[in-house]
């Protein structure tokens, strides 16, 4: 392997996933396997007080919390959770029972016939109601976290300031639909369970039925079926559904399998959590961002899953891609009687990074100045502090990679177009963003620790035995690539599988586009320990541990220091035209800019890169979910709309890469960066085809007829 | 209510005794054992249950067995094996047009089926053709270039 590591080849997995050999959960078939539904709470919050099931015909059976071995809490950050409601349910679709069968349609019939009597508690269905809630969800003030960072002298900004501008900006929920709905197979055969299930992350499955079923670690084990898309959605939902298989499997001496429907799906999992942004910025006479307050409020829903480190990741963005030296950023995660909000690429900081980005280019607009002038005029550079005072030592090419995307969308041009033609209006955005590669603050330190391991057989073909998955972005491949290039082997002579805790290290979880940089970095080095000792047709092993980089540090309780150890970067341009009747939108234009550090193949980065524009492009214009009295009014995949191909421009894209020195041949993340900037760079386009300001996505035309209405009123 | 169902299957004359209210979709994965046929919605929406009936391609899921008396059926296994499928597996391959592989399978049915009645279809028909089947992981473009580079590669062949 001589040649560049960027240089594309062929997809480890794509043989079988082409021809439909690749097995999916739902493709699997164990022995005498038994099929189960979930019996759910039509309430949004109410207390339990008598289930009357129909007669179970023979071999059908009910599973409930009586069922639960060990601890009926998922195993999470707070243990808030239950797999099967105690005595009180907390939103529309939490699970209570399953019923177990053989045939799925005698098991839809029971869950119909089954009558549930609730009393029904004051719920709460909204930030603002949740803020004021007297009868909390959660704790004695209904918030499942709630931080505070400083930075500077906040005073003394404000006392300095010429301009201050206060806004606030909202998001909505949005669905990961992955195309592959979640599903776990249990069996438990001579005192151990083993569960199959399309996740993201084997361990914390592990952990979790561990702890529902009180078992020995090694008595548990996790095996990763092929996933069918995953965006965070598999990060910790797939613990419930595992532990709940787990105890019907216990129950049955059979192997169970619980798959949810689309609809189920869509209805019950996690989402991306809604946000309340408020920023108030002070600017001086030379219109420099000398300091800013953030009040990031998040919809956190009915138990706290990963909220607060999603709330940290936003609040560690508040300050977007600018040089703030003055900030004082609270945040706080909201329970609500809804489903409960979870992981979805980029994991709170799209949020921040909509609210920051239309919150300067508004400041701007305020001042009469021009927008773009204003935002390069402040933004980070080598040496400069992040919002927890961390240093950003890298170089960051921004400028470059503005100058760059300003080019190859011909951005100064179509920012003067307005009207297409006589019937529609034209207008272009632009963002700037980036992501912290690798878990928050003291994640990877001191709560993950990965490991990887690498196996040489006598015939010197190498195994990788890590707990990542390929969940569709590549890490088969890249983790290959990354072994051969280290090892100077063939690329044919490293092997992959999807992991079993059986066989692999605990590396950590696929999320927070740790994959390649944190992980590959572990393989990188396991290889390059096992050149050295490499000897031809013997076994060998190498395995290695995470090791905090030196010069960084990182303190928890007061949130100082380098919140990450390294950034990707991006800036986007978006290019819609816009029918001012109607006030409907098509995108004309897509161009990106990232710099990733290295990229590993490049057809595996354009694949991640088109993915994440699309998906963003998504959440900003199409991807509507509200909730009315805690029901989803799109619960369907009819109702609930993901872009087509008929919704999306090409794209363009390229790489400014600055190498990160802790990186597997310079690599950063890459995956949840490409979907932060392009909501941004949409709704940008549309206030600027529009000449209005937006503060809310998803843009939708019915809201862009209510601003319109408003301005004209004022 | 159980009624024989006679069919073409990937070629082969099939007799089924079965319910003719039970969807092609479930038949094919549970009792002809085609697991290459995805269900991603099971109401019509996502495409992942692509298949040809009668040479048109439509979702399994929403076709009950009765329906499907005396037709033909192709699913992804019946077009594995063929020349065009050759031509349509290497230019997914090639032009990074699989990801989580969910949508694959009927993805490609939708491009065989469109380069059937097209052979060299140009940008917004092979949108068009693709639009009923969703993909999350990709963004479309790069499936866009598979049939792009498919139809240049088969030419003559569909």
């Amino acid at each position: 392997m001589n040649k560049d590591i960027s240089t594309p080849v062929k997809r480890a997995d794509v043989s079988e996933k082409l021809m439909g050999t690749a097995c999916y959960i739902g493709d699997m078939e164990l022995e005498d396997m038994l099929y189960a539904k979930t019996l759910r709470s039509s309430e949004p919050r109410a207390r339990l007080v008598s289930i009357t099931y129909p007669e179970m015909p023979s071999g059908y059976f009910v599973v409930d919390k009586r069922d639960v071995p060990g601890k009926n809490i998922i195993k999470m950050i707070l243990e808030d959770q239950p797999f099967f409601a105690e005595d009180v349910v907390n939103y529309i679709g939490e699970p209570i029972a399953l019923i177990v069968g053989k045939d799925k349609a005698v098991l839809r019939e029971l869950i119909a016939k089954t009558s549930i009597e609730y009393e029904r508690l004051k719920p709460v269905f909204s930030i603002e109601e949740g803020l004021e809630a007297d009868t909390p969800i959660y704790g004695e003030c209904n918030y499942f976290a709630e931080y505070r960072l400083k930075k500077g002298n906040l005073k003394e900004a404000r006392s300095r300031a010429k301009y201050i501008c206060e806004e606030t900006y909202e998001t909505g929920y949005q669905e990961q639909f992955y195309l592959e709905p979640q599903g776990v197979i249990a069996e438990y055969k001579d005192g151990k369970a083993v569960i199959y299930g399309s996740i993201q992350c084997p361990y914390y499955v592990k952990n979790a039925v561990i702890e529902c079923l009180g078992f020995a670690p090694e008595m548990v084990r996790i095996v990763q079926a092929t996933t069918g898309g995953a965006f965070g959605g598999k990060e910790d939902y797939p613990s419930l559904l595992a532990g709940q298989a787990a105890c019907a499997a216990i129950k049955a001496n059979k192997p169970v399998c619980l798959l949810l429907e689309r609809n189920e799906d869509i209805e019950v999992t996690t989402k991306r959590h809604p946000s309340r942004i408020k920023l108030k910025s002070y600017i001086d006479e030379n219109y420099k961002l000398t300091g800013m307050e953030a009040d990031i409020v998040l919809d956190a829903g009915a138990y706290a899953g990963l909220s607060g480190v999603v709330l940290q990741r936003a609040m560690f963005a508040a300050a977007g891609v600018y040089n703030i030296e003055n900030l004082k950023v609270k945040g706080k995660a909201i329970a609500t009687n809804k489903a409960v909000s979870g992981a979805f690429r980029g994991f709170g900081s799209p949020q921040a990074f909509f609210a920051i980005e239309m919150h300067m280019e508004h400041a701007a607009k305020t001042l009469g100045i021009d927008p773009l002038a204003f935002k390069l005029r402040n933004i980070l550079k080598q040496g400069d502090k992040s919002t927890t005072g961390g240093i950003f030592r890298e170089k960051i090419l921004l400028s470059e990679m503005v100058d760059r995307v300003i080019q190859m969308s011909g951005y100064e041009e179509k920012k003067k177009l307005k009207n297409a033609n006589e019937y529609k209006r034209r207008g272009i955005g632009l963002s700037m963003f980036f992501h912290g590669c690798g878990f928050t603050g003291n994640g990877e330190r001191d709560h993950i620790k990965g490991r990887a391991r690498l196996v040489k057989n006598e015939e010197d073909h190498i195994e990788i035995l890590i707990a990542n998955v390929e969940m569709g972005q590549g890490a088969q491949t890249t983790m290959r690539k990354i072994a051969a290039a280290a090892l100077d082997i063939e690329l044919n002579k490293v092997f992959f599988q999807n992991p079993d805790t059986d066989r692999v290290p605990d590396s950590g979880p696929t999320v927070a586009s740790r994959t390649t940089v944190i992980v590959g970095k572990l393989v990188y080095d396991a290889a390059m320990e096992l050149k050295t000792k490499w000897e031809t047709g013997k076994r060998q092993e190498a395995e290695v541990q995470y090791q905090y980089p030196e010069g960084y540090q990182w303190d928890n309780d007061s949130f100082e220091g380098d919140a990450y150890t390294c950034y990707s970067w991006g800036v986007n341009a978006v290019e819609v035209e816009v029918d001012p009747i109607t006030l409907e939108s098509e995108i004309k234009g897509v161009w990106a800019v990232y710099d990733i550090g290295k990229s590993i193949d490049d057809r595996l980065v354009r694949g991640q890169i088109d993915g994440g524009i699309v998906q963003g492009l998504g959440y900003a214009g199409m991807e509507v979910m509200e909730n009315r009295q805690g029901r989803f009014i799109q619960r369907s995949s009819t109702d609930y709309i993901i872009p087509t191909a008929k919704d999306i421009p090409m794209i363009q894209s390229e790489l400014m890469c600055e190498p990160y020195s802790d990186g597997p041949f310079g690599a950063k993340g890459l995956g949840e960066l490409t979907f932060v900037g392009s909501p941004i760079a949409y709704a940008l386009a549309m206030e600027d085809a529009l000449e209005m300001r937006i503060n809310n996505i998803p843009v939708r035309p019915e809201f862009l007829m209510e601003v319109a209405d408003d301005d004209k009123r004022n | 209510m159980i009624k024989e169902i006679n069919f073409k299957l990937n070629g082969k004359e099939t007799i089924l005794e079965i319910h003719p209210l039970k969807r092609l979709l479930d038949v094919l994965r549970e009792d002809c054992g085609l697991t290459g046929v995805k269900e991603g919605c099971g109401e019509g929406e996502c495409g992942a249950c692509s298949v040809l009936i009668d040479g048109i391609l439509a979702n399994a899921c929403l076709y009950p067995m009765g329906k499907i008396q005396g037709k033909e059926v192709v699913t992804i296994e019946g077009l594995v094996g063929t020349d065009r499928y050759a031509i349509l597996k290497e230019s997914f391959e090639q032009a990074g047009a699989v990801q989580c592989g969910f949508c694959s399978p009927g993805m490609i049915m939708a491009a065989e089926s469109l380069l059937r009645r097209n052979p060299h279809p140009l940008e917004q028909q092979i949108r068009e053709a693709i639009s009923g089947n969703l993909c999350r992981c990709t963004g479309y473009n790069m499936i866009l270039d598979a049939v792009q580079m498919a139809a240049k590669r088969g030419d003559g062949i569909w």
